[in-house]
């Protein structure tokens, strides 16, 4: 048993085989969100690539063509390979430490579902390198663009997708199992913290759907090489049948994208509110509530397709109850910060900033909701506005919220605030100068997935343009803060944020290797 | 929840990285040899890839899961440890489960929507317009366009070989649970004898689909391209032979396992395990055959 104890305690091997090898939820924690950072500037260069085309009407830098590959990889990879795995990593560092546990439950397994990654991203990225060039028929790649007219790279991305989809299901599968089964004695299942709950349920969409994108991938792949007619009307198969699909597992995988970010702001508002969260057990069943209305509101993506009136009315309706869970949660943080003692360090501006965005972000779901409005804004930047509104100081706002916040604990050093802030005040101006224009060119008409536009739409165009090198450009800003954080931070100390509560904060400060070897006692207070 | 202190962390391993290379390879060979052939390009490389990454997936699992096998035989894992495998397997169950609810719900809308409307029948029925000729009715002999997707002679019949294989599959759930019966009472020879007919019964059902896959392609004209029905009833059924095929290949490592001694009447989770899948995939052939076959 000696023997056995030092093990546990020995801290991180040397040299490189450290990161391969390594069963280490904080390691591996740090790998896939150095990994999702990594993606975010390649997908960052391809939206560069694309606002670069669009910052006049006219084509000067790519070919149609190209800009096809760009639009349908930036997405690919912001969403497969920056926004999924950089909240994956949150919950490696993240769930062990806030309920308690050694580590996650399976280690290896969570190596292995890491490592895929890198694996399946070089596949996705070198088909940009194939004849024919990559896959250009936008991220949802619908039948037949993605059978019939794909290029010959479909087979890579099918094939790269499926071993995405291997590394989310096992990612999931340790999630929840970790949640189940590694409390602390006496952490009942309301006495989570709300990352965790929200978390818990990512997980359980993430198993539930990601087998539904490996089932239709599949098809595609069966249709374009082995004569199936899944998606063909000429055999009796639907092309329809194909977004069918396709939305029964993306409806729920945008919640997948939102739902941790949620957990993550439920933590630091009420931190920097020194008030404890308004309405925990509301906020849980919000949460429930938004993963099962998920599964049953899938066809208002394709309401322009021609749908029997009854789906139509069936799915605008249910769409709308979204706004139900969803608003008791913006009620409910801005409750907690309701005669709060607040303070607004640079996580708490990220926090704030995401409630008011992201409503933002909804409120535009809610006009897409209603389908005979639905006919005019369809496939418009009125969608493009939306979905990057929910998602970039959505999703991407709480990642960045929750990297400051938990920073000190994770590395044992303080970022430079000041720095913080800019970085804060830059990305907000960016953000919105970029997204908030196509709200208005898309009303006005503007296609989606188009490297021309006609000259009434050029200014705010430019606009967008301009803000999407600010945003983009000030994130480098915070890669040079992480560095930075980590070399040369001031010392944290044990208790960075006076107003946090959590065991994550009992521990020491840098988190040892290795933590709550030994559960803590909750029953005991 | 007494026994927290003893959750085993595994130290280091090389098994994931192993995993990933050789699913790397393996997928990515897969992706390649399909490509050349679309190409008519050399396959060669592809090939190597393809093969070499399967030896490598198959030499991680042994290697992985012999490890396991040898930690939990030393004692390292707690009654804790126990229930993660468990619900680490009940959960990648129900990931598998969903993948088979897709291809059930592609069968239901085509067969419930999309070959009626091209029939002219309910809301949609304006997509006759594409072929005014084309009649619907299931199983689908003949496809709208039968140039391109050349119609069927006949389907298969349900009560001669899936009826049989229905017998076979249900059975072999049946014999299994006497094996597990048998080694929860530590009779050894019951179990080996209960386990070995289960892996029986299973290849023989899966000697039986690949006879009824040549009948139904030499003689019936039933292929994947002839149309939405052989598309359906190929990708459902082939899913589910693999799966058959994956759980015989547990079922032959749970008997070597047997006649090495492993396994006790009160810890056998690897055994339990399989026999959860094995169930599995029973009863989504129960729902093939009522689905794919009768109706």
């Amino acid at each position: 048993m000696s023997a056995h104890a030092e093990t546990m305690h020995h801290g991180p091997a040397k040299g490189f085989s450290r990161w391969i090898l390594t069963t280490n939820h904080k390691d591996i924690g740090t790998l896939y969100l150095v990994f999702s950072l990594i993606m975010l500037f390649i997908g960052g260069t391809m939206a560069f690539v694309i606002r670069a085309e669009l910052f006049q009407p006219g084509l000067q830098l790519v070919m149609p063509e190209f800009f096809n590959q760009m639009t349908t990889m930036h997405g690919l990879i912001m969403i497969f390979g920056a926004v999924m795995p950089a909240f994956v990593g949150l919950a490696n560092w993240q769930v062990p430490l806030m309920i308690g546990a050694p580590d996650m439950a399976l280690p290896r397994l969570n190596n292995f579902s890491f490592w895929i990654l890198p694996f399946a991203f070089a596949m996705l990225l070198s088909t940009l390198f194939m004849p024919g060039g990559a896959p250009d028929f936008g991220w949802t790649f619908y039948a037949p663009l993605s059978t019939t007219y794909a290029p010959p790279s479909v087979t890579f991305f099918v094939f790269a997708v499926h071993m995405m989809g291997i590394s989310s299901i096992l990612g999931a599968i340790n999630v929840i199992v970790t949640i189940f089964n590694m409390r602390a004695p006496g952490m009942k299942m309301m006495d989570l913290p709300l990352f965790v709950w929200s978390w818990l349920i990512t997980a359980f969409l993430l198993i539930a759907v990601m087998p539904v994108l490996a089932a239709v991938v599949t098809m595609v792949l069966m249709d374009v090489h082995f004569g199936t007619s899944f998606f063909s009307a000429a055999g009796g198969g639907d092309p329809v049948l194909f977004q069918h699909v396709f939305w029964f597992f993306a409806h729920p995988e945008v919640y997948i994208m939102v739902l941790p970010a949620f957990g993550v702001i439920s933590e630091i508002i009420p931190t920097f509110a020194r008030k404890p969260l308004f309405g925990y057990r509301a906020m849980v069943l919000a949460t429930v509530a938004i993963a099962f209305l998920s599964f049953i509101v899938w066809a208002h993506h394709m309401f322009t397709v021609g749908m029997p009136l009854a789906g139509e009315l069936f799915f605008m309706y249910t769409t709308m109850l979204i706004a139900v869970p969803t608003g008791v949660k913006v009620f409910n943080w801005i409750s907690t910060m309701f005669k709060g003692s607040m303070t607004f360090e640079t996580p708490m501006l990220f926090a704030i900033a995401f409630i008011v965005l992201f409503t933002i972000g909804g409120l535009s779901g809610l006009m897409l909701a209603i389908a005979p409005a639905d006919f005019q804004y369809h496939d418009t930047y009125f969608v493009v506005a939306h979905f990057h509104y929910v998602l970039v100081p959505g999703s991407v706002f709480g990642i960045i919220a929750a990297v400051y916040y938990w920073l000190p604990k994770w590395s044992g050093k303080m970022y430079d605030e000041k720095l913080g802030q800019w970085h804060f005040w830059l990305s907000f101006i960016g953000v919105n100068l970029t997204f908030f224009p196509m709200h208005f060119v898309g009303l006005a008409g503007m296609p989606r997935r188009i490297p021309d536009y006609a000259l009434q739409f050029a200014d705010f165009n430019m606009l967008t343009s301009l803000g999407a090198f600010l945003f983009g450009t000030t994130q480098l800003l915070f890669v040079y803060i992480l560095i930075k954080t980590v070399r040369s931070g001031k010392k944290a100390e044990q208790l960075p944020w006076e107003g946090a509560r959590g065991l994550e904060w009992s521990v020491p400060t840098p988190a040892p290797y290795h933590t709550f070897t030994t559960p803590p006692d909750l029953e005991r207070k | 929840m007494a026994q927290h202190s003893a959750y085993y962390v595994p130290p280091q391993s090389h098994w994931p990285i192993i995993g990933a290379v050789g699913l790397f390879l393996t997928l990515g060979g897969a992706a390649a040899l399909i490509y050349s052939l679309q190409q008519e390009s050399d396959s060669l490389l592809a090939q190597i890839m393809l093969n070499s990454g399967a030896l490598i997936l198959a030499g991680m699992m042994i290697g992985w899961f012999a490890a396991v096998i040898a930690e939990s035989r030393q004692g390292l894992y707690s009654a804790q440890m126990d229930r993660s495998f468990r619900y680490g397997m009940s959960w990648f169950i129900f990931s598998e489960v969903m993948f088979f609810f897709a291809f059930f719900g592609v069968l239901f809308y085509i067969r419930v929507f999309a070959v009626p409307w091209l029939d002219g029948e309910g809301d949609k029925g304006l997509a006759s317009m594409l072929w005014p000729q084309f009649q619907a009715s299931w199983p689908l002999m003949q496809a709208p366009n039968p140039d391109q997707f050349p119609p069927i002679r006949e389907v298969i019949n349900p009560w001669h070989i899936p009826l049989i294989n229905t017998v076979l599959l249900v059975g072999s759930s049946f014999t299994l649970l006497a094996a597990h019966k048998a080694l929860k009472r530590e009779d050894r020879p019951k179990l080996k004898g209960w386990l070995g007919l289960t892996i029986v019964l299973g290849l023989t059902f899966l000697g039986l689909q690949i006879y009824e896959y040549i009948h139904a392609y030499t003689e019936l004209d039933l292929t994947l391209k002839s149309g939405i029905y052989g598309a359906t009833f190929f990708m459902l059924t082939g899913f589910h032979g693999a799966h058959v095929t994956i759980g015989s290949i547990i079922l032959l490592v749970l008997l070597f396992r047997v006649f090495q001694g492993h396994f006790t009447p009160d810890k056998h989770f690897g055994f339990e395990a399989g026999a959860w899948y094995w169930h599995f995939v029973d009863v989504v052939w129960i729902f093939l055959f009522t689905t794919v076959y009768l109706l």
